[in-house]
């Protein structure tokens, strides 16, 4: 391919990739395109690229799923690339021929080379015949008990969507249909298939880099077997499976080359292994795009696998796009060092991973080396974000906030800066993964390596999706929030703002705060005399430092540091208490509740924002308890609503295709036992 | 910036001695500010709670906004009477939705709340603080009217208070009413006379006669919802002007209220304020024990003052009363303090001049009493001593800038009244524990009626009985140094209550911020005294 120059590249994509690879076409003076969704106009990626073009729409399928309307911004705006992002058109091979035949440069492999590994079926077969191991594909309708589990997978997607676990042939014919409706609402393409199922087995996964001359580098090889819903949430380079194989290493590369080479790859790709403990592995697939977990590679090895794409698109031979590439004799730098990425979702683990939403009021990172970009020192935090402080959460899209990664000289340091880190980080306005993202750092068994795809089911989220902070931290920090309230209070008194907070002259009554945290309400009483703090049920704690922002109290002797951040919002004034114990949101109870806006006795109220999509009762019918009575749509997912008691539907406030908010109230059951 | 240097070692056996002295009567404090608290006692607490009602101060706690200061005034009224001290009623200056107001809440579970003699003592003053400073007054009313056996105090008298209410009303000083029981008879005016009225379901009770008087007078048989319930009230007579719930809704209702008044404090906003450079703390062990070892009133105004920045007027004449210039909590006042006890012809006329200036200055002025009287004998009477001391007490009536007292040690004879004592009318007048307060001390005034008695024996030609006479004199001495005490003087309402040395800092800003509402305007046509 004859080199040619980029200047402009219109990035398909949104969020945290989209600002990635700005980043990188910034670093080479490349100007950038971004495109973007209605929901998405003021989101950190828009604003951050040279021209932004609006795709009119909210869904996926309105915005960023059309390569039409995205093939004729690029024109438009007069880019002269595409760069897919991971994602939406990334495995498109129709998008990459179109933008092909547009007269634009696809940044990415060939749209045949995409074909051929775009179906899982098709792939398996090719990669087997070049001598990559690979599981045995089974034929649905022949699956014996001996063969048990086997696994459903789409062959047209990933994501996890599609893909069933079946532990009995009985339950077999039910989840293919099953399997096979997602994977056609997801797709487009019901096409399923079998194949053994790993109980406990490791993902591992190798970087590849390919020229357009032939050089290919198994640029290094990541592990992602901590996953949640088939999605991963922790994936880390080294591998530590690898690091205790000898030989692996070798093997692995050596297979992915070859399936590289199979398909005439260009650009960055990665090829997906399951391996099991003796470190026998075979082959998944191959994502022909660049992968979310790639930053984890580009901190070990020190290469930008963006820029490199750019560069390989252009036509650059990869010898030449780092220093020194001519002597490797067609391989990569070598790695060193360990990184470890954690994916924060705004999410809620402890209620089915149910997907959050809100407006994102603080995202902080102390400490930050970079962001989007490579380490330039031995060990450092790079957030990769889609959000910042001010951004909206939103039904549509992946509830991705943002990456965070470590990298170090050890794993282990790695891990501790990254738990650290992320203990610290103050994220506030929506409900995130982030404590079940340190309980895995700092789970013994993730120390020690052994992270195998069963690790969530293995320990729990009884422990894992638990709050950093306890019972007793919790409470600690309902006392800080409490007593910031009451600094806050004072700061901004009308009158007599100088004087001592709660002064009294004759105290009959401590002042008292109610903070609901996720343990449950906190009664915060406490008075601030001249003999300092005295608060029910905390002896000895003594106020160190005390202001709006910063609480820092000697509990028993350990001084210790919480800061707080007073959010007023419609339903009232939350606070966001972050401390080396782990950060508590409070919903602080209002003293003062309107009559007039409480819901009545057996209110039923919508759980989370959505649309009504089926209604069961009518008003003046009796139900019983646990009966359902309507369906909410939210965040793709069905939610029933139940009666809680036996009773008379005596309001029914709500018809099919409503919206609701949380909070809304639904229908009234009168109990009638009552 | 002229900074006052402390001569004070706050590791002497004096000031240890002295701190000692002043906590023991603070503690000795604690079981009389306890009874205040038990309200009715236990069983009617008990009775109360279980009606589910909250207790006055439950109310007041609930209706003052989060974390600002409340000064309750008056706190041990009725001491040393056979009513129940704090007189069944809970007033003070608190802060409702960023404005200071006068809360006058009634204390339904001692006999009723109905008020006797020193309910309707206290409530009074609270309307003069509200009237003088112009502070909207939020009652919290559930009183059964009159403590009928001592009507004969209350009944002519207590038709001041309705009268009160509607002359704030009138004056443009809002007056809100929250009902949470009975407000009958007598007490129906004070919804009647109220700005606002708030009435609760199944709670307010507001009538002229109950269903029984009613019975008697006029044969009609009715209840007490039909006679004067928050729902009749709300929807038929029109009395009530909001509507609640229940208690908490009605202290909802009632902020609500204050929010909406748009009030504005038109006094001069207070200059950044800036902490006394010496230790609150300290003003424990300023004042001796006994009160017939002076001490000097600087230590005390280093240690209230903003900054402890102090400028002295006529610093080396009349040198037995300190007088100069500050501010507390950013609010400029003249500070006249007693240094020696003894005012001569010399401080008093430096007192009149002083007071002048701050007229002119419009500058509130805050009087630290530590005296015992005006200079006596035969060299000051003929120097003028009553005319100086008249020139001191008639620049102090007729000044009409705010005046603060404090009573830190003794407050004797004509000297009380120069240094504005209570019927001088200062806006606010505070105790300390350490304070003492009669025509003369205890002892002088025994030994002068032992004089007397043995000059009238003498005369008589009879034998003066020296047994009797010390018998009377330490009886005397003992009931006129208990009538001195603070506590006795709070119980009379002499004073707005005892405060704990270290807190008049505190105590003398909320003040002043209450002062600040209105603008001040000191008195004309003084003119310059070159005394």
């Amino acid at each position: 391919m004859a080199p040619t120059t980029i200047h402009k590249v219109l990035v398909a994509n949104r969020g945290e990739i989209a600002r990635r690879v700005f980043h990188s076409c910034r670093e080479r003076g490349i100007d950038t395109v971004a495109v973007y969704s209605t929901p998405d106009a003021g989101a950190p990626f828009v604003a951050e690229a040279d021209t932004a073009v609006h795709l009119p729409g909210s869904s996926a399928a309105q915005t960023y799923l059309r390569g039409d309307l995205i093939i004729a911004a690029a024109l438009r705006a007069g880019a002269d690339a595409i760069h897919p992002g991971y994602g939406f058109l990334s495995e498109n091979g129709g998008f990459a021929r179109a933008v092909e035949e547009a007269g634009l440069l696809w940044i990415g492999p060939s749209p045949e080379a995409m074909d051929a590994m775009g179906s899982k079926i098709e792939s398996k077969s090719l990669v087997a015949a070049g001598g990559v191991p690979v599981l045995t594909k089974l034929d649905p309708a022949t699956v014996r008990e001996a063969q048990l589990p086997v696994l459903i997978k789409a062959s047209a997607g990933g994501g996890g969507r599609g893909m069933r676990i079946v532990r009995a042939v009985a339950d077999l014919p039910a989840e293919l249909a099953t399997a096979r409706a997602e994977a056609a609402s997801a797709f487009g393409d019901d096409t399923v298939f079998c194949e053994p199922y790993l109980e406990a087995g490791h993902h591992v996964e190798v970087q590849l880099m390919a020229d357009t001359y032939g050089t290919v580098w198994a640029v290094g090889e990541r592990e992602c077997s901590i996953q949640r819903r088939h999605q991963k949430v922790v994936e880390e380079a080294p591998s530590p499976l690898v690091e205790r194989t000898p030989g692996m290493r070798e093997k692995l590369f050596a297979a992915a080359v070859a399936a590289a080479k199979a398909v005439n790859y260009v650009g960055a790709g990665t090829v997906e292994f399951l391996a099991d403990e003796s470190g026998r592995f075979y082959f998944l697939e191959m994502n022909t795009r660049l992968q979310v977990e790639h930053p984890v590679t580009e901190c070990t090895t020190g290469l930008d696998l963006v820029a490199l794409q750019l560069d390989v698109a252009a036509g650059a031979a990869l010898a030449d796009c780092v220093p020194g590439g001519a002597e490797r004799d067609g391989l990569a730098p070598a790695p060193h060092g360990a990184a470890i990425e954690v994916r924060l979702y705004a999410e809620d683990p402890a209620a089915e991973w149910a997907p959050q939403t809100g407006m994102v009021r603080a995202f902080d990172f102390d400490g930050l080396a970079a962001a989007f970009a490579l380490p330039v020192r031995e060990r450092g935090l790079r957030l990769d974000s889609a959000v910042e402080a001010g951004s909206a959460v939103s039904i549509h899209y992946d509830p991705m906030l943002a990456k965070v990664i470590a990298w170090a000289p050890t794993r282990t340091e790695a891990a501790r800066l990254l738990s650290r880190a992320l203990v610290r980080a103050r994220i506030h306005g929506v409900r995130s993964n982030r404590d079940l993202l340190v309980n895995i750092l700092r789970h013994s068994a993730f120390l020690a390596g052994e992270t195998d795809t069963s690790f969530l089911a293995t320990h729990g989220l009884d422990t894992l999706a638990a709050p950093v902070a306890g019972p007793q931290e919790e409470r600690l920090a309902a006392l800080a929030a409490a007593l910031a309230g009451a600094a806050l209070r004072r700061q901004q008194a009308a009158v007599l703002g100088g004087l001592p907070g709660g002064w009294r002259n004759l105290r009959s009554l401590p002042q008292r705060a109610t903070l609901a945290g996720p343990a449950g309400d906190h009664e915060i009483s406490y008075a601030l005399t001249r003999a300092g703090l005295q608060a029910e049920g905390f002896a000895g704690v003594v106020v160190v430092h005390l202001d709006p922002a910063v609480v820092s109290l000697d509990v028993d002797g350990l001084v210790r540091t919480w800061t707080v951040a007073h959010h007023d919002t419609a339903t009232g004034t939350v606070l966001e208490v972050d401390s080396d114990g782990g950060a508590v949101t409070f919903a602080e109870v209002v003293r003062f509740p309107d009559p007039s806006l409480a819901v009545p006795d057996g209110s039923l109220t919508a759980p989370m924002p959505g649309a009504v999509v089926v209604v069961h009762v009518a008003a003046g019918d009796l139900v019983t308890a646990g009966q359902p009575l309507l369906v909410l749509e939210a965040m793709k997912m069905l939610h029933t609503i139940s009666a809680s008691a036996d009773g008379t539907v005596v309001e029914l406030l709500v018809a099919v295709g409503a919206t609701v908010n949380v909070g809304t109230v639904l229908a009234v059951v009168e109990d009638t036992n009552e | 910036m002229s900074v006052l240097h402390s001569m004070i070692d706050p590791l002497s056996p004096e000031f240890t001695s002295n701190a000692v002295a002043m906590a023991q009567k603070l503690a000795g404090l604690d079981g009389d500010y306890a009874k205040v608290l038990e309200s009715g006692g236990e069983k009617a607490v008990a009775r109360h709670r279980k009606r589910g009602k909250m207790l006055a101060r439950e109310r007041v706690e609930m209706l003052l906004d989060r974390d600002a200061p409340f000064l309750e005034l008056s706190p041990l009224a009725a001491w040393g009477t056979a009513f129940h001290v704090g007189a069944s009623v809970v007033t003070g200056i608190g802060v409702v939705e960023g404005v200071e107001c006068m809360i006058v809440a009634h204390e339904p579970t001692v006999k009723g709340g109905t008020s006797n003699p020193y309910t309707t003592k206290k409530i009074f003053r609270a309307l003069d603080i509200a009237r003088e400073n112009r502070l909207p007054v939020i009652s919290l009313v559930e009183s059964g009217g009159a403590d009928l056996p001592t009507q004969s105090e209350i009944f002519i008298p207590g038709g001041k208070l309705f009268r009160d209410l509607t002359r704030l009303s009138a004056a443009g000083i809002p007056t809100i009413a929250l009902v949470f029981g009975n407000s009958t008879a007598g007490r129906a005016y004070v919804p009647g006379m109220s700005d606002h009225v708030v009435m609760i379901k199944e709670r307010s009770k507001v009538f002229l006669a109950g269903p029984p008087l009613v019975k008697m007078a006029t044969g009609e048989i009715s209840d007490d919802e039909s006679l004067g319930g928050a729902d009749m009230h709300a929807r038929i007579s029109g009395l009530a002007g909001y509507y609640a719930v229940d208690e908490m809704d009605a202290l909802r209702i009632g902020r609500r209220i204050v929010a909406r008044l748009n009030w504005v404090k038109t006094g001069a906003a207070p200059a950044p304020a800036q902490e006394p450079l010496l230790a609150e703390e300290d003003l424990m062990g300023v004042v001796p024990g006994d009160l017939k070892v002076p001490f000097d009133p600087r230590e005390v105004i280093a240690r209230v003052v903003d900054g402890s920045d102090f400028d002295e007027f006529k610093a080396l004449y009349g040198t037995s009363l300190v007088t100069g210039w500050a501010r507390i909590h950013g609010y400029p006042v003249g500070i006249l303090a007693n240094a020696r006890g003894v005012l001569f012809s010399a401080e008093s006329q430096k007192a009149a001049q002083f007071i002048q200036l701050a007229n002119s200055a419009n500058t509130p002025l805050l009087f630290l009493h530590n005296t015992t009287g005006y200079m006596v004998g035969k060299e000051y009477e003929q120097a003028g001593i009553i005319k100086h001391g008249s020139m001191m007490i008639n620049a102090v009536s007729n000044s009409t800038v705010p005046h603060l007292s404090v009573l830190m040690g003794a407050s004797f004879g004509a000297s009380h009244y120069g240094m504005c004592g209570r019927a001088f009318d200062p806006r606010f007048l505070f105790a300390w524990p350490s304070a003492r307060s009669s025509v003369m001390g205890a002892a002088q005034l025994a030994g002068v009626m032992s004089i007397v008695g043995r000059a009238a024996a003498a005369a008589a030609g009879r034998e003066f009985d020296e047994a009797a006479d010390a018998t009377m004199r330490a009886a005397i001495e003992g009931q006129i140094e208990a009538e001195s005490l603070p506590t006795f003087l709070s119980g009379k309402l002499y004073d707005d209550g005892i405060i704990d040395p270290r807190d008049t800092r505190t105590v003398l800003g909320l003040a002043l911020s209450a002062i600040a509402t209105t603008p001040i305007k000191g008195a004309e046509g003084f003119g310059v005294f070159r005394m």
